[in-house]
């Protein structure tokens, strides 16, 4: 018990002591979080008014950031599963970092869908016993469901390892028997996170460019981008802030992954078009909407083609070893892209163009609002927040210098 | 003819499957009753601030379905004379079961039909929506061209390839190709603002909740929210509804509305004979539909549109009633179902009579 305090005290004013750019950064992400606290509160009084969406476009933009962020949580087990299933040693003591990129992301998710629901203090009516979940009919009780075990067990994979490593037992042969299946089951569930998700767009038949068996393999090629874009990013700056040593060859097999996902991001994307425009019917309207406007309303036609030069151009660029090896520069930038391209492929292509037409012919498009930008960049600065904090301290673990038995050495060279 | 037959069969189906349902619901909602019992509901009568507890009492309140009969007058309590202080009159919130051996169907005859919106109008004002900013409208009224309704003759031969040694016929790309022809929502106007109806050039389709058999509202609600009563209709428990608008996302026919901000309903606007399942005032954050104005025709009453419509395209009845307005339709008359290729099965008929 004493050492479990010691473990979160230690942990803990780890992770607020840096240099000025750290302080610089935890203020910045203050700042949203203080104009965001006051948007947030104008949203929980008057109702999701204040947001951009309307009975034709009924989903906003934390929804479509939700799915983004589901993307990145399942596309952690790409850092665990190496070390655990291919036994490779330079990831074996990364893999906390990607459980705990996994966890802050479903956490982060599922504020995303608290900030969606018209009535988030009615909550507890899905939870089963004082509830009543609609299982198994509803997808979104599915969804929940995923969502919430997959946190938890990443939860316990990221306090786990930490508090081994912490005590200095982090040898195979000392930790508990239940830990690897929870790992590898954490391994699977991510997909499975990603798939139910897909599944809560895919069952509306109404809408046509959801309606498609390819969704759920589109969204995890996505996720197979946009998660490892971050993690290489995470990585570089960890490398070159910290003592913790990332080899080149594990920021390889994240660039291999990212441009293999990429290939078949493209494929999909060509796959479903073809699908859609060759025979022409009803269903290629929404998709005829976004590619090239529809009487005047044009305004997802630059974000559909901008998302694609951006997945194409990322492609391409990843093709040449030039670019893979340019550790400073070069990756980095094509990371950020694809990161920001799948980000706003979310809102501005999948979600609000599939909306048009509605079932009576309708078409719409969907202005986000100010409060609900706000309210969308306070959940990220959230979220990042805790990001950057739980990793620092992850880092100070990991590299040793937060250790339990010499805590008190530790804790004054890290000053 | 055996389409009366399909009818009945599914009822009977759909009535057994139903009881079924709420057996069920009985079995796994003891641990909501519980938790419902230890409300302080006593307290509500004797408190100085009846709103304050009467609001924690009804934020506490388990689905309705599920409530004991006690718990249920207690909750209607609760919302009588929240409404009734509210709105500054006696407020009654009804809570008469769907009658049995009743399907309720409704046959709309588009070639009668003026699009004059005044079924529109009569709705809002039964049913107490939000009045403006936003006004909220539970029928849709489509105004749509006459004849093939996607299809325009001087299209006809254009598009491409336009030469080629089999004639000039450009019917693959271009032209009409782009167009769905038949019945498509593709050219609909439903915001038309006319002086006069009807235009001669157009013809008029109100749509609202089809009643669907198979609700794909009714799958997607996470909390069961929404379902579907023994009399065919699908409802809501305000109470209940968290908001996530998943029904909305499911729902073919555009039927559902959301209250995105605090309604807005004067109270001098507000029509005081509610049911619970029906035209209460809602509040900020769930869902809405039509009812078939339960308020109504659960008491044997016709619904509010089919009341206003002037030239009399409305017929509402009991689908199991060989006699009904309805079932005679059905007999007599070309009728269709509005997007059947959804599946849903609605119980909401479309004629040209
Ligand atoms: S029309 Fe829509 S709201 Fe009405 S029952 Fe069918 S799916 Fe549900
Ligand atoms: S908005 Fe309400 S009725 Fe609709 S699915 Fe969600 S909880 Fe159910």
């Amino acid at each position: 018990m004493k050492t479990a305090l010691s473990f979160a005290m230690d942990f803990g004013s780890y992770a607020i002591k840096g240099g000025t750019k750290y302080y610089a950064w935890l203020l910045f992400l203050g700042f949203f979080i203080l104009v965001g606290s006051y948007t947030a509160y104008l949203q929980f009084t008057q109702g999701l008014i204040v947001t951009g969406a309307t009975d034709q476009i009924t989903l906003e933009s934390f929804f479509a950031s939700f799915v983004f962020t589901a993307h990145v949580a399942a596309a952690a087990v790409l850092v665990v599963a190496p070390g655990y299933l291919y036994h490779r040693k330079d990831m074996k003591e990364l893999a906390v970092i990607g459980e705990i990129v996994a966890m802050v992301f479903v956490a982060t998710g599922i504020t995303f869908v608290l900030f969606h629901m018209g009535r988030p203090d009615r909550t507890w009516h899905i939870m089963p016993g004082i509830g009543y979940m609609n299982f198994p009919n509803s997808m979104l009780a599915y969804d929940t469901i995923v969502l919430n075990v997959y946190l938890i067990l990443n939860m316990i994979g990221v306090v786990y390892m930490l508090y081994k490593k912490y005590v200095g037992k982090f040898e195979a042969k000392q930790l508990a028997i239940w830990f690897k299946p929870i790992v590898f089951l954490a391994i699977a569930w991510g997909p499975l996170i990603h798939i139910v998700t897909a599944f809560v767009l895919a069952s509306n038949a109404r809408i046509g460019s959801w309606h498609t068996a390819v969704l759920p393999f589109a969204f995890l090629s996505m996720a197979g981008a946009s998660g490892p874009a971050l993690i290489i990013l995470l990585f570089l700056l960890i490398r070159k802030n910290t003592k913790l040593v990332i080899n080149d060859s594990v920021i390889d097999l994240m660039t291999t992954i990212i441009a293999w996902s990429l290939g078949i991001i493209i494929l999909v994307f060509a796959a479903e078009t073809f699908t859609l425009l060759y025979p022409g019917t009803e269903h290629a309207s929404s998709l005829r909407y976004t590619m090239f406007g529809h009487n005047g309303l044009n305004m997802y036609v630059v974000w559909f083609w901008g998302v694609m030069v951006a997945i194409v151009g990322s492609f391409v660029a990843l093709l040449f070893s030039k670019v893979r090896r340019s550790y400073d520069r070069l990756l980095p930038l094509v990371c950020f892209v694809v990161f920001v391209a799948i980000l706003t492929e979310k809102p501005m292509v999948l979600v609000f163009p599939a909306f048009s037409p509605t079932p009576l012919g309708e078409y719409a498009e969907y202005h986000v609002t100010l409060i609900e930008f706000f309210n969308v960049l306070f959940v990220w600065a959230i979220g990042f927040l805790s990001l950057t904090l739980i990793l620092k301290g992850a880092i100070g673990i990991l590299t040793g210098e937060v250790r339990h038995d010499k805590s008190a050495v530790a804790s004054q060279s890290g000053a | 003819m055996s389409e009366e037959k399909i009818i009945d069969l599914k009822d009977e189906d759909e009535l057994r499957q139903g009881r079924r349902d709420f057996l069920k619901h009985v079995c796994t909602s003891s641990a909501a009753a519980l938790v419902l019992t230890t409300t302080p509901s006593e307290a509500v009568d004797s408190a100085s601030n009846p709103d304050a507890d009467a609001t924690v009492a009804e934020y506490f309140q388990g689905h309705f379905l599920l409530m004991s009969e006690e718990e249920k007058l207690k909750a209607i309590a609760r919302l009588e004379k929240r409404y009734s202080a509210k709105y500054m009159k006696k407020t009654t919130v009804a809570n008469t079961p769907a009658p049995d051996g009743v399907l309720f169907g409704y046959a709309l005859d588009i070639g009668k039909c003026i699009g004059c919106r005044r079924c529109v109008h009569a709705c809002v004002k039964e049913n107490n929506q939000s009045r403006n900013d936003p006004e909220v409208q539970w029928i849709q009224v489509m105004k749509m061209p006459k004849g093939n309704i996607a299809f325009t003759a001087d299209q006809l031969d254009k598009g491409y390839p336009e030469k080629s040694e089999f004639g000039d016929y450009g019917v693959q790309v271009g032209g009409n190709a782009y167009k769905t022809a038949g019945l498509s929502t593709e050219d609909a106007q439903n915001y038309y603002n006319d002086e006069l109806v009807p235009d001669k050039d157009f013809f008029y389709m109100p749509v609202q909740c089809q009643q669907c058999e198979k609700p794909p509202c009714v799958k997607a609600c996470p909390v069961r929210a929404t379902f579907r009563d023994h009399a065919g209709v699908v409802l809501i428990d305000y109470n209940w509804c968290i908001g996530c608008r998943m029904c909305q996302l499911a729902c073919p026919y555009h039927a559902r509305r959301f209250n995105w901000g605090e309604p807005n309903l004067p109270a001098e606007e507000m029509n005081p004979k509610t049911h619970y399942f029906g035209n209460r005032p809602r509040m900020r954050g769930v869902m809405e539909k039509c009812t078939f104005c339960a308020q109504r025709t659960r008491e044997g009453r016709n619904p509010a549109c089919q009341e206003a419509c002037p030239v009399g395209a409305r017929k509402f009845g009991n689908l199991l009633d060989p006699n009904s307005d309805v079932r005679q339709v059905l007999a007599t008359k070309r009728v269709f179902r509005f997007k059947e290729e959804a599946g849903t099965y609605p119980k909401f008929f479309y004629y040209i009579g």
